[in-house]
């Protein structure tokens, strides 16, 4: 038996297709039938006819027919079906043999050529004797033939041919050798095909025909065998529909036949056979639930017909190679254009048939542990005269025999024995892990991760039963990480415990230690006695010495490992293995804390380093450091304890670094921050943790930031979330949980003790020269130096104020455009203890609103921390808000000379113009003096001296001027005609005399100059006498260049007495003034 | 008849997983953990469904040989995976689905517990007797 004796025949797996021999073709010396034979056999790609061609000699001996059996009454079948039968249709008994020969219609000497064809075809119908095998014959011709039925003698000779080799007209052929001869052989092969198909046609019939002479009773098997039959004879004619059917009902009719003992493997690879075609045939149809459905009955089915216990692993291995080739089945259809699911692709069924071959290795375990001394035995029961099986699945020693009884029950032991000792041979992993890794590759495509890692396990396993340690070593890594990162504890410590047994077995010291570190860890399941075994084992190889096997390994791999080990520690020298801890869970939880989230730099930087064993017994570590980004530090955060490395488990209860189970350690450390690393961060980047002794092997476990591994960020979130109260503890302990990481604190400055004053009197008046008074005083204990004062408009407002902003220092000249809005590091020389000093500084505000004034003050100071010198930089800022107003509101109207309200003025007549300047400061004003400004068009009546020199306003006081100015005719001006300029000139009244004097410009508005045809002006005296006589003048004025026709009528009140002309007319020259002069006396009453 | 039940939180650890005793407990801890991948997918396809249309029971997640496994999540992707016995026939749908709803209801109370932290694995007594009846009583 050789191991691949489960796997299908290749008769089984391959397509049948029509077998077809060509006889009389010299394919080794003639080149026209080596042109022939290349024709039919090249490029048979699938739009070709399915027809398996084999070139014989003319003369070949086909397998003998067996006669005829005319009654099946005393016939008695010994099997199902012949290992043979298959293979013979397929490539041994032909469907149809061609004869070809070269004949040429015009050949001269015809009659000869054509008897020797016809002895050609009497020779291939000798050796077919009984079978209904068809015979053609194709002439090759050097001549292209004419169009049929124009070559009289072509059909006569034809028709001669086929008389003398008895064949009908539809099987000669010709086949003319020219150019187109792929095309002549396609039209050839087409109609091989159709002979074909009606010779296997004929024997479906035959084989139904047998039939109706069987019996239920005797002839079970051969109601199988031809139902068989006809389903492959359909598949040959490419019936696939009728074949399926024909399947089907054979396999129904296997599970029909009796079952026993000595029969069931046969009934067993019959149904598997059955319903591999059944599933191959249903894919092809592309019904692939079909296929499924079958395939889960045939499971069903056979899943309890185990057979022998004896061999129940030939069961095991039986169902893993049908799982198997379902799964091949389901992979071929899938490339073919199948579209797979997760939850049904065929990785399920690889993974079943490596389960099956898992059990096959475990029954055959405990089924073929013979003895060494266990002779094979001798004549071997397995072979047979043939080398093969008369049928297929029946045992060699036995067959053909049908009885249920056996017949030699000591033959029959000998022969499970030679089973069961081939079985031993069996390489079972072998075939495991390459189900698994079928199966793994499917899971992949299929997005099923965690299934794919469950089969890399499996995988793993398999190696490490296979001894195989690195490649199991590998898978079982590369897995880990994900049953770790999900939190599944109870796979991943299994998933350990083997790869520990591998590292062990191959004395891999590193990995060794980092899975001892994490079945020590809080993530593993371990009971507390094994944890004990496997801390034991780390220190014994930490102190350089062999560590114990682990339990259940292979005593001959035990052994070798155990002399690995002791090379390993004559090797020993420096043995420092350093493990980054953030990709597992070690059995020591680290956390970094510093006090505080800043520091300043007077100050010594504390932080605390916790640690917390996992492990059953307390453990003593070596030597502690702290790494930071400036690792100027690091020197001063070192615990290291001098210990030899017998006392890792010595010693326990002393000593900093010992760390005793459950219980959580704090660790101080202190040290000075550097003045320049003021404003910088001090971050923690790495904690190491020495394990062992240098001289020895030593760990170093490498925590990243402020400690943490692959567990902790989901244990910090739980106890977040957590609001359980935690039992109280003694005062020097805390609990784990509630201790947070804080990996980096910031270094700032000292705080400043000096005070800043802001002396001022807001708000500030638009353009003044503000004046800000700073006050410093040193409250510090000793001088400090190098006092810097930076002063101005605060950085980061708006821009626009940048420019509308000007800072100086010397109040005594107004400031323009190129001062800057902030005085930067003005030095201001030392301060003695309680010495105070003041500047002052001057602001000038282009634009009202409010704005953010920053005073900051620095200085150097020597201070002591922990004994040692340094020098601080301290600085104090203060902010101050100043708005900005307007000093005055000023207020311009025009009126009349009789203080009328003038919407318009007339041209040349004189008017008023009116300021009125309304103090808005909140602080008494002096205006010292204000000056109008005319625009060229504007003509003064009077003197335009400042009337209100010197005027001291209070807040809300209004001081107002009043010009009379007059405006000549300009014609008419859109938007009226500009005034000028009223140019203030001011100070607060409280400023200091050398602080110059601001002047406001204010534009006067435009007017609007009409100018008008007549102008009256009556010159009244300013009062009258009663009963005398009151002279009053009219003067009137034409301002037009023509002369105006006036009438003129006076009507005095009641109160007067009137003399004069009431009423007169007179021409009125242009540019003209008439004086009219009445008389009028008054009268009081009253 | 369960065979195994689990709780798996809303990140994919298990909060509560019991198998029967008499077999192979880490067979049973793999198998739930493979179906996640199942569960996984279905929550992903199911995605943007409609809160309040979405069906909590996942049904059969995937068969093997001998278990069928089955699939529940909660509206706040709590994932209860239950294993059945595949010779057990006795077990329909509606069946899976009541008991589903009866380990709902059970893992309720115990979010209802104020001394419960979610997110712990579940040390419910009731929850446990809850799980034993189920794995013991024949539906």
């Amino acid at each position: 038996m050789s191991p691949t004796q489960w796997d299908f025949p290749v008769e089984l797996c391959c397509r049948p297709m029509a077998f077809v021999t060509l006889t009389g073709l010299d394919v080794v010396f003639n080149a026209v039938h080596r042109a022939v034979w290349d024709a039919f056999c090249a490029n048979r790609r699938a739009d070709r006819v399915p027809i398996s061609f084999k070139v014989l000699p003319g003369d070949h001996e086909y397998p003998k027919c067996r006669p005829k059996r005319t009654s099946y009454e005393w016939y008695i079948p010994k099997g199902i079906l012949k290992t043979g039968w298959m293979n013979k249709h397929l490539n041994l008994v032909p469907a149809l043999v061609v004869v070809f020969y070269e004949l040429d219609w015009d050949e001269p000497q015809w009659k000869e050529k054509q008897s020797e064809c016809a002895t050609r075809v009497e020779i291939v119908r000798q050796s077919l004797q009984g079978r209904n095998t068809k015979v053609a014959v194709v002439l090759i011709q050097k001549k292209t033939p004419l169009p049929p039925g124009e070559d009289v003698i072509a059909s006569e000779r034809a028709a001669a041919l086929c008389n003398a080799c008895e064949l009908s007209g539809k099987s000669l052929f010709v086949l003319p050798h020219t150019d187109h001869l792929v095309g002549y052989i396609i039209r050839l092969e087409n109609a091989f095909y159709e002979h074909a198909q009606t010779y296997y046609y004929t024997e479906i019939r035959r084989v139904k025909s047998h039939k109706e002479f069987l019996n239920k009773t005797t002839h079970q098997l051969l109601f199988v065998r031809h139902q068989f039959k006809i389903a492959f004879f359909s598949e040959l004619k490419q019936d696939t529909q009728n074949a399926l059917k024909n399947y089907r009902t054979a396999y129904n009719l296997v599970h029909e036949l009796r079952a026993h003992e000595t029969n069931i493997l046969e009934i067993k690879t019959m149904a598997g056979f059955i319903n591999y075609k059944i599933c191959r045939l249903c894919f092809q149809h592309n019904t692939p639930l079909d296929a499924i459905a079958q395939f889960r009955k045939h499971i069903d089915f056979c899943k309890k017909k185990i057979g022998s216990a004896e061999l129940s692993f030939e069961h095991a291995a039986w169902m893993s190679k049908q799982f198997q080739a379902f799964g091949d089945l389901f992979d071929e259809a899938i490339k073919l254009g199948l579209t797979a699911i997760q939850t049904q692709n065929p990785g399920f069924y690889y993974q079943q048939a490596a389960y099956y071959a898992q059990e096959r290795k475990q029954l055959a375990k405990t089924l073929c542990n013979h003895e060494a001394s266990v002779m094979y035995p001798n004549p071997d029961p397995l072979e047979t005269q043939t080398g093969v099986l008369d049928f297929y699945g029946q045992r060699s020693w036995r067959q053909g025999i049908l009885s249920f009884d056996l017949s030699d029950p000591e033959k029959e032991k000998v022969g499970i024995l030679a089973i069961q000792l081939k079985e031993r041979n069996v390489v079972h992993s072998e075939m495991i892990i390459t189900l698994l890794s079928n199966a793994v590759a499917q899971f992949k495509k299929y997005k099923c991760p965690r299934m794919k890692s469950h089969l890399m396990v499996q995988m793993g396993e398999e190696y490490y039963y296979a001894k195989d340690y690195t490649k199991a070593l590998k898978l079982l890594d590369y897995v880990m990480c994900d049953y770790r990162s999900e939190g599944w504890w109870t796979l991943l410590t299994s998933i350990l415990t083997t790869a520990l047994k591998c590292s062990y077995l191959m004395a891999q010291l590193k990995d060794y230690i980092t899975y001892s570190l994490e079945l020590l860890g809080r993530a593993s399941t371990l009971k507390d006695d094994q944890k004990s075994r496997i801390e034991k084992n780390l220190i014994n190889v930490l102190m350089n010495e062999s560590p114990d096997p682990e339990p259940d390994c292979d005593v001959l791999a035990v052994k070798t490992a155990q002399k690995l080990w002791a090379d390993r520690i004559s090797l020993a020298g420096s043995n420092i293995f350093t493990i980054g801890v953030q990709d597992f869970v070690p059995f020591v939880q680290c956390k970094a804390k510093f006090h505080a989230p800043s520091f300043h730099v007077d100050v010594p930087i504390q932080f605390d380093i916790y640690l917390k064993a996992d492990c059953p017994h307390p453990i003593r570590f070596s030597k502690l450091c702290v790494s930071f980004n400036n690792q100027e530090y690091n020197q001063f955060c070192v615990i290291e304890e001098a210990s030899k490395a017998s006392e890792v488990l010595e010693n326990l209860t002393q000593g900093k670094m010992c760390l005793v189970p459950g219980k959580t350690r704090k660790l101080l450390f202190k040290f000075v921050a550097k003045t320049e690393d003021v404003g910088k961060k001090i971050e923690i980047t790495s904690v190491d943790l020495a394990l062992g002794n240098e001289m020895g092997r030593c760990v170093v476990l490498n925590w990243q930031g402020g400690g943490g591994d692959a567990a902790s960020s989901q244990e910090a979130l739980q106890a977040a979330r957590s609001f359980k109260r935690r039992p109280k503890l003694p005062d020097n302990e805390v609990h784990w949980d509630s201790i947070i990481i804080q990996a980096s604190t910031m270094i700032i400055s000292r705080v400043p003790n000096i005070s800043v004053h802001l002396r001022h009197e807001p708000p500030a008046l638009t353009n003044e020269m503000y004046c800000l008074v700073v006050t410093v005083q040193s409250h510090e204990k000793t001088q400090i130096r190098d006092v810097k004062l930076t002063a101005g408009l605060k950085p980061g407002q708006d821009a626009n104020l940048t420019q509308k902003t000007h800072v100086t220092l010397h109040g005594t000249e107004l400031c323009d455009e190129s001062y800057p809005a902030l005085l930067t590091d003005i030095p201001v020389g030392d301060l003695h203890p309680g010495e105070q000093l003041e500047k002052m500084l001057y602001v000038r505000c282009g634009t009202v609103g409010s704005r953010m004034f920053l005073v900051y003050v620095s200085y150097l100071i020597n201070t002591t921390v922990e004994e040692k010198e340094i020098v601080c930089k301290c600085h104090k800022d203060e902010t101050v808000t100043i708005e900005t107003v307007f000093p005055f509101d000023v207020a311009v109207k025009f009126v009349s000379t009789k203080f009328e309200h003038l919407e318009r003025v007339y041209a040349d007549i004189p008017f008023l113009l009116m300021t009125d300047v309304l103090s808005a400061s909140p602080w008494a004003l002096t205006i010292v003096s204000s000056e109008l400004q005319l625009a060229p068009s504007m003509s003064t009546v009077d003197q335009l001296e400042s009337q209100v020199e010197n005027v001291v306003l209070q807040t809300g006081e209004s001081a107002s001027e009043c010009f009379c100015l007059r405006c000549p005719s300009l014609g008419n001006v859109e938007g009226g005609v500009a005034t000028g300029h009223y140019i203030i000139s001011w100070k607060r009244t409280s400023a200091m005399e050398n602080i110059p004097t601001i002047s406001t410009v204010i534009t006067l508005p435009h007017v609007i100059v009409e100018t008008i045809p007549l102008h009256v002006n009556a010159d009244l005296p300013s009062f009258g006498r009663v009963r005398e006589s009151l002279p009053v003048k009219y003067h009137l004025q034409n301002k037009t260049d023509l002369v105006q026709d006036v009438e003129i009528s006076v009507e005095p009140s009641d109160a007067f007495m009137f003399s004069g002309l009431k009423q007169i007319r007179l021409p009125a020259q242009a540019f003209y003034t008439y004086q009219y002069f009445c008389q009028a006396t008054g009268s009081t009453h009253g | 008849m369960a065979v195994c039940v689990a709780v798996i939180a809303k990140e994919n650890y298990p909060l509560y997983i019991r198998s029967t005793p008499t077999e192979n407990e880490l067979k049973f801890h793999y198998m739930v953990h493979t179906s996640l991948d199942v569960v996984d997918e279905k929550i992903s396809a199911m995605g943007k469904a409609l809160v309040d249309q979405r069906e909590l029971y996942l049904g059969l997640l995937y068969p093997t040989e001998d278990y069928k496994v089955y699939g529940y999540v909660t509206n706040s992707k709590v994932k209860f995976v239950m294993v059945v016995d595949s010779s057990n026939t006795a077990l329909r749908d509606n069946e899976i689905r009541s008991m589903f709803r009866k380990l709902h209801n059970s893992y309720t109370d115990v979010m209802c517990n104020p001394f419960y932290n979610p997110g712990d694995r579940i040390q419910s007594r009731a929850f446990d007797n809850m799980v034993t009846s189920m794995m013991i009583q024949v539906c």
